[in-house]
Order: structure tokens, then sequence, then C-alpha cells
């Protein structure tokens, strides 16, 4: 098959076209998992753009994307596939009398009577694809089993039907927000990568290119701000998309330059706890 | 050497280090490196990251490695000869000469030598002023050149050359010039929040520096002594490893990151054991209720979900100097997972003790509440050493009656009495209320009942005495606990 991508540099320029700042390490591992034909295991802080990069590299691949979210008690009828019972019913009431039981009971465990749920939509696919698994560590321990056949050898076995082979190898993306340490069996099928805050320049660049008309100069204190703040020892630091909202705030308030009064007016909007806000005002505040 | 035997080389230092690699992963690392020339540092590290490591407090211990193993890659990372001012080195120089306007003739050729220490620190507060990353990384490299005073083949670790440069430098004081010069340099007078942030900025482009340093001499002790015997003496246990009586400042801190999201788990883990654990009693009413969807035929039997008990627990805590660590890390640890416990007090003690529980009530910030066990708690009785015979003794009188068989009470400490009476009764009399009585000693299984230690005095009426000294340790005790 032929690769997606030349080298990590066209990934990271492709991901700036449709709007995701990558930084080294993503970009790497996405092109990665391309020539390896590897899912990848996204890890790290809520609102980082985990699930965002999934979305980004489909559309930049011009893929669909299928997307599983996990929860607890997520079982391989809703994930894999299930038989259409109902149609299986008719089918054998439709012609009752003509049919000898083999040949119905050949029949109704035929593909035309599968459900595909969307890790077999995903392999069967005739288009690319990129499979979005997301927030894997809510299924139960033995769940993750469901996943190990496809993540490994992009296949899924039927016991009624045999089987069934991927036609294109997808892009395959799982995202944890480490509630649970994953299984060594699914961590040693994936590769690994930590998606953390970013640096002070790469969150000046995703405030500049999110949120329109925002002017140079505010958009790098609030990157030097939320910084500063990121510093503290917090309940919960502010993630990327509570920075953006904040960019957002001051923007239609009309605020140019971010004073010590303004700042703390609208700390609610980056800090979501009240001892996280009162900390934060008396630590901005003070000189040393 | 041959990337395939530096590969293999590097792995082995990588578990060594503790790092679970297995083989898939060795080979999926070599796929990745096929595919990512040796050339791109940096693509290369997440290339060999995003293979071999798959957990990311595992990223630190693998950055180490790698630079030592691959440091000394690419033609930017060459180390310069003594004397030889590369060429970045003399176009710096010649701009130098020209904002000094002196231009004494100190061209290309006098290099680093003619420079006074002087003249490196304003070069150096310059380059930090104005966030120059080639000038700091030159720089960097200039002054470990010039004041590490490196031998080859002396056998002294990292930080002894770490420290002399940096004291030649005097970074300490760095801060304030940069944040003075700063406020004269602007025209209006700063506010107190651009201060700070302007602080902030200066604080880690000095820290910065200090990694380039670090790392440049990394990479002349690892040309000196060759990889793996520098790798040897880098090599630090994993957060999860590291013993609680014996770490150090830079550990703690670690430890205190890496406590955060292991509670975070443990709770997750016991809150799904809690819910799917075996299945209890029919439960008749809702059998019942699905039979009607199978014409009253109790096909599909319903059962309850077992509700345990959650255990209550009581901490009882020796927090004299050797074992505070120890006390605080189990203390935050408790409370972290809170919910998990119908009920949690706590008590702390030297030779007096007192009880600790109003502290936590808030539940909002565990590190504080700490803070306030250490510098609030009234524990001392006589002399402020340890006398667990008198804290248990006065623990009795207080709060025994408090002690039913729902209770689990936790005694946490090395059981080093100092010679006093032991009082090993109350421990006997407590076993004999409460439901599970544990102690978890810091300290290790050899140490136990030598010199002063009565460990086993005490643990002989215990549950059960259990060796605690990292948080891999801590968590399995808890985990098992509820």
């Amino acid at each position: 098959m032929k690769p997606r991508f030349n080298d990590v540099a066209t990934v990271r320029s492709g991901l700036k076209k449709v709007n995701y700042l990558a930084d080294d390490g993503i970009a790497g591992v996405v092109f990665l998992a391309d020539r390896l034909g590897k899912p990848v295991l996204i890890e790290g802080p809520a609102g980082t753009g985990k699930t965002q990069l999934a979305k980004s590299v489909a559309e930049l691949t011009g893929a669909r994307l299928i997307r599983l979210q996990c929860y607890e008690g997520l079982d391989e009828s809703k994930a894999l596939y299930e038989w259409n019972y109902k149609k299986q019913l008719l089918r054998i009431q439709a012609d009752k009398s003509s049919d000898s039981w083999s040949e119905v009971h050949d029949d109704i465990f035929s593909s035309e009577f599968l459900l595909a749920r969307p890790l077999l939509e995903a392999i069967t696919s005739e288009e690319p694809v990129v499979l979005l698994i997301d927030e894997v560590d809510r299924v139960e321990l033995e769940t993750e089993a469901l996943l190990l056949e496809i993540l490994s050898e992009y296949q899924v076995s039927i016991p009624e039907l045999g089987t069934i082979t991927a036609k294109q190898i997808p892009l395959v993306f799982l995202t944890s927000n480490n509630t649970r340490e994953l299984s060594e069996a699914l961590k040693r099928r994936c590769l690994y990568l930590h998606v953390d805050y970013p640096d002070l320049e790469r969150e000046k660049e995703i405030v500049l290119n999110k949120v329109p008309d925002i002017s140079d100069n505010l958009a790098d204190q609030i990157a030097r701000i939320v910084r500063s703040i990121r510093q503290l020892d917090l309940k919960k630091a502010p993630s990327v998309s509570e920075t953006l909202d904040w960019a957002r705030t001051l923007m239609l308030l009309g605020i140019e330059t971010i004073d010590e009064k303004e700042a703390k007016e609208t700390l609610h909007i980056l800090l979501k706890y009240q001892t996280d806000i009162a900390k934060a005002a008396k630590e901005l505040s003070v000189t040393k | 050497m041959p990337v395939l035997d530096l590969m293999s080389g590097f792995i082995v230092e990588l578990r060594n280090a503790g790092l679970p690699v297995s083989l898939t992963e060795n080979l999926d690392a070599m796929e990745a490196v096929k595919v990512i020339p040796i050339e791109d540092r940096d693509a290369f590290k997440y290339a060999l990251g995003a293979t071999l490591v798959k957990n990311n407090a595992h990223w630190r211990v693998f950055e180490t490695i790698f630079e030592v193993y691959f440091s000394l890659r690419g033609p930017e990372y060459a180390i310069t000869k003594d004397g030889q001012p590369d060429d970045f080195w003399r176009e710096m120089q010649e701009q130098m000469d020209q904002v000094k306007g002196q231009g004494e003739g100190k061209g290309s050729g006098g290099g680093m030598d003619s420079l006074t220490p002087e003249e490196i620190n304003a070069m150096l507060m310059r380059a930090l002023m104005s966030g120059d990353q080639a000038m700091m990384r030159a720089l960097a490299k200039q002054s470990v050149q010039r004041f590490a005073g490196m031998e080859p083949g002396r056998p002294v670790g990292g930080t002894y050359y770490l420290y002399r440069t940096l004291r030649n430098l005097d970074l300490d004081n760095m801060l304030q010039k940069l944040m003075d010069a700063n406020s004269e340099m602007s025209k209006q007078e700063l506010s107190s929040l651009e201060q700070r942030l302007e602080k902030d900025e200066f604080e880690s482009r000095i820290e910065q520096f200090k990694q380039e340093v670090e790392s440049e001499i990394r990479r002349r002790l690892v040309a000196d002594r060759g990889a793996e015997a520098m790798a040897k003496t880098l090599r630090k246990p994993l957060p999860e490893d590291v013993e609680f009586m014996h770490a150090s400042r830079d550990e703690m801190q670690s430890l205190k990151k890496a406590l955060y999201p292991l509670t975070r788990k443990l709770a997750a883990r016991l809150a799904r054991k809690r819910r799917h654990g075996r299945k209890g009693p029919l439960d008749f009413r809702n059998t019942v209720r699905h039979s009607l969807s199978y014409g009253g035929v109790p096909a599909d039997p319903k059962f309850r979900y077992p509700r345990p008990a959650k255990p209550e627990l009581m901490v009882v805590a020796d927090i004299s100097g050797s074992v505070a660590a120890f006390a605080r890390f189990t203390l935050m640890f408790v409370y972290a997972i809170q919910n998990q416990f119908s009920k949690v007090r706590s008590f702390v003690f030297i030779d007096g003790i007192d009880e600790v529980t109003k502290f936590f009530k808030s539940k909002e910030d565990i590190g504080e509440a700490i803070n306030r066990v250490n510098t609030e708690a009234d524990v001392v009785w006589v002399d402020g050493h340890s006398d667990y015979g008198h804290a248990f003794e006065v623990f009795w009188e207080r709060y025994g009656k408090d002690i039913n068989s729902k209770t689990t009470v936790l005694l946490l400490g090395d059981a080093r009495n100092n010679y006093h009476a032991a009082q090993s009764w109350v421990v006997k009399e407590i076993a004999k209320r409460a439901r599970h009585v544990y102690w978890l000693n810091p300290e290790p299984k050899s140490y136990w009942n030598t010199g002063d230690s009565i460990v086993g005095e005490y643990g002989a009426h215990t549950d059960g005495v259990f060796e605690c000294r990292n948080l891999r340790q801590l968590e399995g005790f808890v985990e098992n606990l509820t």
C-alpha cells in the first residue's frame, strides 16, 4: 500500500493546513503510524486536543472518520458486529415450505444478515478510513480484549462466517484519559503518544489560529498568563480549550491588553474550582 | 558504532533502568528507525519514545538514557575542541565587539580565552534577556569548557561539574539582575501582573540554560567514559520505586506528581471492583418482573448487587524526622481515596499524640492540610524523640472507645522506640476491638528488629506487618485493604 505521507514535515504542514498545530512529537508519531501500520494510543490531560488530532488527520487525508465512543459496559454487539435476528426470523418465515434446513441455516448466517458496528465497519470499508476509539480507558479490562485482534491484525473473526480481513489498513487512534492503567497487551500493539499542554509558542499560535481577529500582542499575553497559571499547584490546570474560551471572552469584552483587574475578573473561565481561582488570583498579584 | 549495536545497547540499558520493553516493542523500534533518519535527532527521539515507552512517567528516564546514547550524533552537537572556536562563536564575538564599539582586536582567533568571566556573564545576561536560543547553547558550551575543569578519566559525577560551572556563572543573582534591567528598559512602571509574567519567563529561560549546561557536561562525560559506563552512573529509580526514607528533594517532587494520578487510578479501580464483584442474592421482585416477557417463566434470574460495607479507617502515624516523609505520603494517599472508606480519622505522634482529622475536613487541598499537620499538630510531649509506648497509651485512653468492629487501624512507623517502654498491650487491646490492625513499616525488612526497632513486638499482635518502602508497595497494600 502506498504511504500517505512522505516525511514528518509533510505531516506537520498538512495538519497546519487543517488548523491543527502539531509539534514534532505529534507529527512524528502520526508519520510512524502510517509507515508502520500501527495504531496510536494517545494519552494526556483533558482538553489538549487528543480527539481533535484524529479528526484533523481524517480531514487531512480525506478519509472518513469512524468513531467508537467507549463506556462501561460496551460489548461486542455494540463495538464489533451483531446478527440482525429480526431479519433472520423474517427469512425463516418467508419461505417455510420450500427450503431445506441446511440451506436456511447457511443462508441466515451470511453477511447479508450481519450488522456492522464501528470496528467491523472500519475494516470492511472500501474507501480510506480513520478509526477513532475514544476514551478507551472507560471499558473494563476484559473488554479491551475485543480490540486486540483488530489492532494487531486488522481483522475480525466471526464464528459463523470466518475471518474478515481489512481491505485497506485504516489509521487507528485510541485516546485515553488515563483513569486506569491499560493492559500491557493493548499498549504493546500501539505506538504511544503523550500529548501534554503546549509550550508557550505553540499555545500562542493556537490562539492566533483559532480566535479570529485577535492581536498578536493579546495572544502573547494570554499564552504567558496561562503558562504562569499552569505552574501553580492546582486541582485542575487550564486546558487548551479553556485558553481559547478565555481568549474569545476577552475579545468579546473588547480588551486589548490584560491588566490585573481584568485577569482576575475573567479567571473563572480558565479555572473551574473556587480554591484554584483564589490561589491564582493571589499568585498573579504577588510581586517578588 | 553502527546503529544496530547502538540500539541494542540502548534497549538493554532501558531494561536495566526498569522500563518494561518487550520483544515486539524492540522490533517496532527497529522498524521505526528504518523510516526515520538518525540525523534528525528530535524526530528520532520521538520515534523511539513512541515505540518503546508506553507510560508517561517513564519518559524522563528514557530521555536521559537517550541523551547518553545518542548525544554525540549530529553535527550541531559535536564537541568543539578546546581553544578552537566554531563559526558560530566567532560570529557572536564579532557582534559583541561591535556592540562594545571598542574592537580591541579580539578578532576571531582569540576566541574564548580572551574573555573575562565578567564579559561571559554579561553575554549570558544579554542572551537570557533576548531569549536567543542559539547563543544560550553556545554560551553553555563555552562555560562548561571554561569553568567545569573537566579532566579525562576522573571519577567524578556530573553534578560536581554542574555545580562548578554554575557557581562561576552566578545564576542565583541573574534573575534579579534581569528583572532590574527589564524594569529599567520599559518606559512606564510595570504592573505587578506584568512583573510576575516577566519573572516566569526569565525563570524558564534560566532553567533552559541550566539544562543546556547539564547536557553539555553529559555529552563530554559520555565522550570520555563511553555510553555504558555513563548510563550506569545516571541510573535512577522510577518514581514509583523511589524509597520514601531516602528520597531527595527532586525525587520528592516527582513522587508528589506521581501520587495524584496513581490515587485516581486506584479509586477508579476500587469503585469498579465494588460494583462488579461477585453477584449478590436473588432479587425476587426484579426476576418476576422480567419473567413477564417470557410469559411468566422466570428464565432470566436477576441478582442484587452486593454492597459490601466500606471500612472505617484510623491512621496512626509517626511523624518524627526519619519517617515523616512516609507518613505524609500515606496520609495523602489515604485522603485522596477517602470516598472508598466510610470514615477516615487520622492521628499523628512523636512522643505525644494529636488528632488531625479536622485539617482534612475541607477536602479541597490535601497538600495544604499536610502542611498544617506538620506545623500545628501538638505531638511533642517531653523531648521530641519518638516514644511509641507513650503515644499508644494516650491514644488508647482518649480514642480507644471509638474503635469498633468496623474499624481498620493502620499504624505507620519504623517502631524505633528509643528504648522506651513498648506498651505493646495497647496494640493487643486495639486488635481485640478492631476489625483489622495493620502495621506499615517504611524500613527494609532486613532492618526490622535491629537496634531500637521493636516492630516484631508490636507486630505480633497485629494482622500483619508490611514493608512499605515506595509508592508501588503502598498502592498494593491500599488496594488489598478496601
